[in-house]
């Protein structure tokens, strides 16, 4: 870390934060256990520390201790956290505090739930800074309206005296980046600040949090899971795995030439991508179908075809339509207007009246495998279920295909007896698949059902359904916001927005030019593993 | 702001519907209460025609649904009627308008409830955002040991121990409290001094409960985490981040003790001997004066309505989402 050769991104360059042998313990089922075993972090003035890993890594408690707080249920048991000088392990509460939204910053993942609903948002812009008198309220709210402007926000002289509730999720996090720099700190913790926002926005923001960040020469620790956004964010990034540091080095280095085989095994997953192949045997469409939620319209003329034995991917961003389609199929939420047909054959609209062997062939599996399934259960039940009311098995052959099952996503019969609370959550999504599986389905819609995962996580599922796919022949509808994974899995691609289709095409088709706009916004708004990706794409775009 | 506007004349105009309600079921529940006053007034030996001849006098003699909606249709011009004592078989007619029998009362009532809120309420509020803010301390657990002993005491007992204590040991205060219309303010707070202190004991339990519960919920929440970071100190914290999101429960706990405090006293009024509505009410039930029963029986109504109904409000112009709509 203190490596001589290391080059400095300015001329300052002194050391601003020293973290050395941080050690936290947590506290959970009734025993405290260690989550960061011993990590050093080293910043100077004005750079940006990357630290990524995947969740449990303790990426996000290492960037709170940064500030010198632990969570409640967490403890400091070692290490010293010097910031300029001052020793934050040791330092007193009412120490910290003076420090705390003054000289270090903090900003979370979710603004909409880190902004109290109580009050302005730029009564809480100017909150730290008017607190310890760094300069006259008026000053601090003159100068508020000023970084609302500099982050791009609509409206800054007027957006300040809104309540959270009244922007978007996306703006909310741009002022709590006005709010963190406010009172011109001299770090700044990013705690996963664009995570929770669809990629288009995602986009706007990390580019307004890059320039002010550099305007002001603050430091900065950027703490994410998405590789492609540090790359675009960091000077220097630093990757964690379960509490420990994998490796540490200059962004471009990490990017091209990663030493640990763990950091390589992260970058690889993106490597994943299907051949596509062509499918003409249509299995289930929907045609033209309008649905509402009471009287809240989402879908308008909706078609999609799938070919059998092939995947289809739906992207979007939230609020696009892409669930309520899958609710249609299913029948859940029977449509305004328009047809669902299964093998030629038009099915009922509404689930109940759809006979146990339509019901049998569309399987679902759900993005949050925690609650898609009975904690009470165990596995044996979970699985057992789909077999005897669609199947009639039962005992010893029940048993048997359970085992099958278990062994297609490569479990073994020790899982029969556990509980979901005793499985990962990479586990539970395969139950969920084995469940799906259990009913011979012709189709499997699969809601996001790798967006909880990490990275590595994803792959293996990934992975496992296109097995099921080559040896069963299933078709997938495949959910998800995210372009990596749709390149992983998918034959064709449907794009949608605002409860339309944009298109629908093979994916190689939709992949390359010429787009329509929003094809073409949102495809180029996915970060890519090139540091240079951002300022290239908004030198393109002319923000 | 006008959608919080038409919010709250909805809200009022249920209030006034439940109101409706509620005096229908008053009514019909007391014409179901056995016996009556012309039977209780002249006696076991009164002949028929004698009774028959004052029921109509009083206008006992018509059927339910009418005497109904002649009592409603005078409520709503403000007559509560007339008063059944006072009358008697002789014809001679000393009986009083509701009105003034219950009006000294109410306003007797009011004024006790009044010094306890002011008393109670901010005592509340400060020992729970207190207990709040040094939770699991010593301090913590004694305001919580000794309100939940307040609490889990009868109030007739908390009155006979205060009685114990501050008027006959130590005689600093009256254990009566009777007092009229010409008791002068300062006279009045002295003597009421005992029963407020009662109720008093006996209210504070539950709002400081919910106080303390309403806040240490919110504490949890990732906007007070932030606070923390921005340097916010723990008074800080709750007294500018937590307490502005808990108006809502807060307000509905006090809405329910100040309820409480006018309908709910009658065992404080007679232990003091207080003049009370609580003590028109049981004694008109006594000797079936209707129309007294009806008036008191109304008035509760309204008041737990009206006071419900400030709780609502409370809730609603506290909470930004519905003072400022997107």
């Amino acid at each position: 870390m203190t490596d001589p050769s290391r080059p400095s991104t300015t001329a300052s360059g002194d050391i601003l934060l020293k973290m050395r042998d941080i050690r936290i313990d947590g506290y959970s089922d009734e025993q405290w256990h260690p989550i960061i075993k011993g990590v050093d972090l080293t910043l100077r003035r004005g750079e940006i520390m990357g630290l990524i890993g995947e969740s449990g890594a303790g990426k996000s408690t290492l960037g709170k201790a940064a500030m010198g707080y632990t969570q409640p249920g967490c403890k400091l048991i070692g290490g010293s956290i010097l910031f300029d000088g001052i020793d934050l392990a040791k330092a007193s509460d009412r120490q910290k505090r003076h420090l705390w939204g003054t000289r270090i910053a903090y900003v979370a993942q979710s603004a909409a739930a880190s902004f109290n609903p109580a009050h302005r948002l730029i009564d809480q812009t100017v909150e730290a800074a008017t607190r310890r008198g760094i300069r006259p309220d008026a000053e601090s709210r003159t100068d508020a309206v000023e970084l609302f402007r500099a982050l791009q926000l609509p409206d800054p002289e007027t957006i300040g005296n809104r309540y959270p509730h009244q922007v978007s999720g996306g703006q909310l996090q741009r002022v709590m980046t006005a709010m963190a720099m406010s009172p011109r700190p001299d770090l700044i913790i990013f705690d996963e600040p664009t995570t929770a926002l669809d990629v288009t926005t995602q986009v706007e923001v990390l580019a307004s949090m890059r320039k002010i960040v550099e305007e002001f020469n603050t430091a900065a620790i950027y703490i994410t899971h998405d590789l492609a956004v540090v790359a675009q964010m960091a000077d220097f990034i630093q990757v964690l795995r379960y509490g420990e540091e994998v490796e540490e080095a200059p962004t471009q280095q990490m990017l091209t030439r990663p030493e640990q085989p763990y950091t390589k095994s992260l970058w690889s997953v993106r490597a994943l991508e299907k051949p596509e192949v062509k499918g003409d045997d249509i299995v289930l469409s929907i045609d033209n179908v309008d649905a509402a939620y009471g009287p809240l319209k989402v879908l308008h003329d909706v078609s999609i075809k799938l070919p059998r034995g092939r995947t289809v991917a739906v992207v979007g961003e939230s609020g696009s339509g892409k669930s309520t389609t899958a609710r249609v199929m299913t029948g859940l939420l029977p449509p305004l207007s328009g047809t669902v047909t299964f093998n030629g054959e038009v099915l009922p609209a509404a689930l109940k009246d759809r006979s146990k062997d339509q019901l049998q062939r569309i399987q679902m599996i759900y993005q949050m495998a925690d609650t898609a399934m009975n904690p009470r259960q165990t596995v044996e039940d979970i699985i057992g279920r789909p077999l005897e009311f669609y199947l009639g098995l039962k005992g010893k052959e029940r048993e048997e295909r359970i085992l099958e099952l278990l062994e297609m996503i490569e479990l073994d019969e020790t899982f029969m007896d556990r509980l979901p609370s005793e499985l990962s959550g990479g586990q539970k999504q395969r139950i969920c698949i084995a469940r799906a599986l259990a009913a011979r389905p012709d189709v499997i819609i699969c809601d996001e059902v790798t967006s909880a995962l990490d990275q590595i996580v994803q792959e293996g599922i990934l992975k496992l359904l296109l097995r099921l796919q080559q040896k069963y022949n299933i078709t997938y509808l495949f959910i998800t916001h995210d372009i990596a994974t749709v390149k992983a899995i998918s034959d064709e691609i449907v794009v949608m927005f605002e409860g339309k289709v944009v298109e629908q095409g093979l994916k190689s088709e939709i992949l390359s030019p010429p787009f329509p706009d929003y094809t073409k916004l949102l495809l180029s708004s996915v970060p890519e593993m090139d540091p240079d990706w951002l300022t290239n794409l908004l030198q393109n775009r002319d923000i | 702001m006008n959608a919080v506007l038409s919010t709250i004349l909805k809200r009022l105009g249920l209030g006034i519907a439940t109101l409706f309600v509620v005096s229908a079921i008053i009514f019909s529940s007391i014409s179901m209460l056995p016996g009556d006053f012309s039977e209780a007034v002249l006696g076991q030996a009164a002949t028929e025609e004698t009774v028959a001849a004052f029921r109509k006098e009083l206008g006992l003699d018509k059927p339910a649904p009418i005497r109904y909606f002649e009592w409603v249709g005078s409520v709503l011009q403000g007559d509560l009627g007339t008063s059944f004592s006072g009358r008697n078989a002789s014809g001679q007619d000393r009986s009083r308008q509701v009105v003034d029998l219950v009006m000294p009362r109410l306003w007797n009532t009011l004024f006790l409830a009044g010094v306890t809120a002011l008393i109670a309420v901010p005592l509340a509020l400060f020992l729970g955002l207190t207990a709040a803010l040094y939770r699991n301390t010593a301090y913590d657990r004694v305001v919580n040991a000794a309100t939940l002993t307040t609490i889990s005491t009868p109030e007739f007992f908390v009155a006979y121990i205060l009685i114990l204590f501050l008027a006959s040991l130590w005689p600093v205060f009256p254990s009566l409290a009777n007092i009229d219309a010409t008791t002068a303010l300062g006279e009045r707070l002295y003597r009421v001094a005992l029963p407020a202190l009662t109720l008093t004991l006996v209210i504070v339990a539950h709002m400081m409960r919910m106080t303390r519960a309403a806040i240490i919920n919110l504490l949890a929440s990732p906007y007070i985490e932030m606070a923390r970071l921005k340097g916010a100190s723990r008074s800080q914290i709750i007294l500018k981040h937590a307490l502005p999101n808990a108006w809502a429960p807060i307000a509905t706990v006090i809405a329910f003790n100040l309820a409480y405090l006018v309908v709910g006293v009658v065992v404080v009024e007679v232990v003091f001997v207080y003049p009370g509505i609580g003590q028109l009410m049981v004694d008109a039930v006594t000797s079936r004066d209707i129309p007294v029963v009806q008036a008191c029986a109304l008035i509760f109504a309204a008041t737990y309505i009206l006071l419900n109904l400030t709780a609502d409000i409370i809730g609603i112009v506290t909470n930004p989402r519905l003072l400022h709509p997107r």
